[in-house]
């Protein structure tokens, strides 16, 4: 039920009863890790194009988080996905696959808890009884599509971002044993007139504050109600950024954890290459259903807000000098 | 003492094209762009001569000598064909350039698929 002026309050606390990451080689060499399910060796995914690549990582999360929920695809009623290429097709090619009915999202790299939160809201009213959320990116793919060919080698600037190769999926039913989830804030767009496809963190950082400040107005709650509150992917440029929102609209971030997924999902030291941090659907889809959610299950973490955020540019739009708007979805995750 | 002259001034002409990249914010092609055009300016101008003198690879090597090279031929053929020169010789000295790339690139492809 809707509480405050964007957040659902759900009633039934929806349980992620199974969930699943998978990731490329340069995640597995990062400081998470041991909490992914499968880590992939090469950066082609044994696949002949990164298109493939990235479906193929999308497909793989997906059937091995209904083996942890012990069910099986026919048990499913719905899949709600997306992902960052054109049309979405990784999350529809791979929806090829299951055959369970399909709702295709695109939230750019929100869609893990845009996902997550439409799932929990159809689980809650009674619209489903198992709904398969997930998301994923792969380097490559996002690369050419939203900056140069990577053959071309083109000079970053110290902003810029690295895309997570990588896809995390969660299935969420009313009744079961996991973490559950118990709120969902939906963003309002925000657009302070970055056009630089170089500095999203920027860009993005509006879009998280207002969304935290939103949670806590909706909800009644204070950052000292959650032991951990993590944004999407605004790397250290958009990290900074968003850290002075919040104090300067006057919420106290040292009562909690406060950290981005961006920054967690690399060794920002000894990966030099990840420049500002991790960016991309996988980026908060892989730290959720991978660290997050273990986490909670062993108890070290009690309540998480997770705060996805995303950039809603097209190649076209930045092409043409349009300005990047931008949203961020919270999600609360509880453990039992 | 060209050698010297050489790494200043085709160190200079980076320093431009990183300064059109960090300062100005110009995308990649746009900067390449704006340093071709702006050596076919200068060959306009009878600039760029003297600099090659002056300089050798230093002038020659950086992506202005492109702009250059395709204003020099034109201008050489206007002088010999008359106007239809201006078309015929835009390419004349840079077809090397050019048909090098379509045939390495043609080359490569035989080998290896490109991915983006």
């Amino acid at each position: 039920m809707l509480i405050g002026k964007q957040t659902w309050e759900f009633r039934n606390k929806p349980v992620i009863i199974g969930a699943a990451t998978v990731v490329g080689p340069e995640e597995g060499e990062g400081p998470l890790a041991s909490d992914f399910d499968f880590t992939y060796d090469n950066l082609e995914i044994d696949e002949k194009t990164w298109e493939k690549a990235e479906r193929k990582l999308l497909e793989h999360a997906a059937s091995l988080s209904l083996v942890h929920a012990n069910i099986s695809k026919d048990q499913l009623s719905f899949f709600i996905g997306g992902d960052l290429m054109n049309q979405i097709i990784s999350a529809s090619f791979a929806a090829r696959h299951l055959m369970v009915p399909y709702i295709g999202i695109f939230g750019a790299c929100s869609t893990s808890m845009e996902s997550l939160a439409l799932a929990s809201f159809i689980v809650d009213s009674g619209g489903a009884n198992y709904v398969l959320a997930g998301t994923a990116s792969h380097n490559c793919t996002v690369e050419k599509q939203f900056r140069y060919p990577t053959e071309y080698g083109s000079q970053k600037p110290p902003t810029a971002q690295y895309t997570v190769t990588g896809a995390g999926c969660g299935v969420v039913t009313s009744t079961g044993s996991g973490p559950r989830v118990t709120h969902a804030t939906i963003g309002k767009i925000q657009d302070l007139g970055v056009t630089d496809p170089f500095n999203m963190g920027a860009a993005m950082a509006p879009a998280a504050a207002d969304t935290i400040v939103t949670h806590f107005k909706d909800t009644g709650r204070s950052p000292a109600d959650y032991d951990l509150i993590v944004t999407g992917d605004l790397a250290t440029v958009g990290y900074e950024i968003v850290s002075d929102l919040l104090k300067r609209d006057g919420v106290d971030m040292s009562l909690t954890n406060f950290n981005d997924c961006g920054l967690m999902v690399y060794d920002l030291e000894n990966q030099p290459f990840v420049i500002a941090g991790g960016s991309g659907c996988g980026c908060s889809a892989v730290v959720t259903y991978g660290h997050i959610l273990k986490k909670l299950k062993n108890k070290e973490l009690h309540r998480v807000l997770i705060v996805a955020t995303g950039a809603l540019l097209s190649p076209l739009s930045y092409q043409q000098g349009e300005s990047i708007p931008c949203i961020a979805h919270g999600v609360v995750l509880e453990s039992e | 003492m060209i050698f010297f002259w050489a790494f200043v001034i085709g160190g200079l002409f980076c320093v431009v094209g990183q300064l059109m990249f960090d300062v100005l914010k110009l995308t990649p092609a746009h900067t390449m762009s704006t340093l071709v055009v702006t050596g076919a300016i200068m060959d306009a101008f009878g600039l760029y001569d003297p600099l090659v003198k002056f300089a050798g690879a230093g002038a020659t090597i950086p992506i202005t000598s492109f702009g250059n090279s395709l204003v020099h031929g034109a201008l050489t053929e206007l002088q010999r064909d008359g106007w239809i020169g201006v078309i015929t010789g835009i390419f004349d000295l840079t077809s090397a350039g050019i048909s090098a790339a379509i045939i390495f690139s043609f080359l490569a492809a035989l080998v290896v698929r490109p991915k983006g």
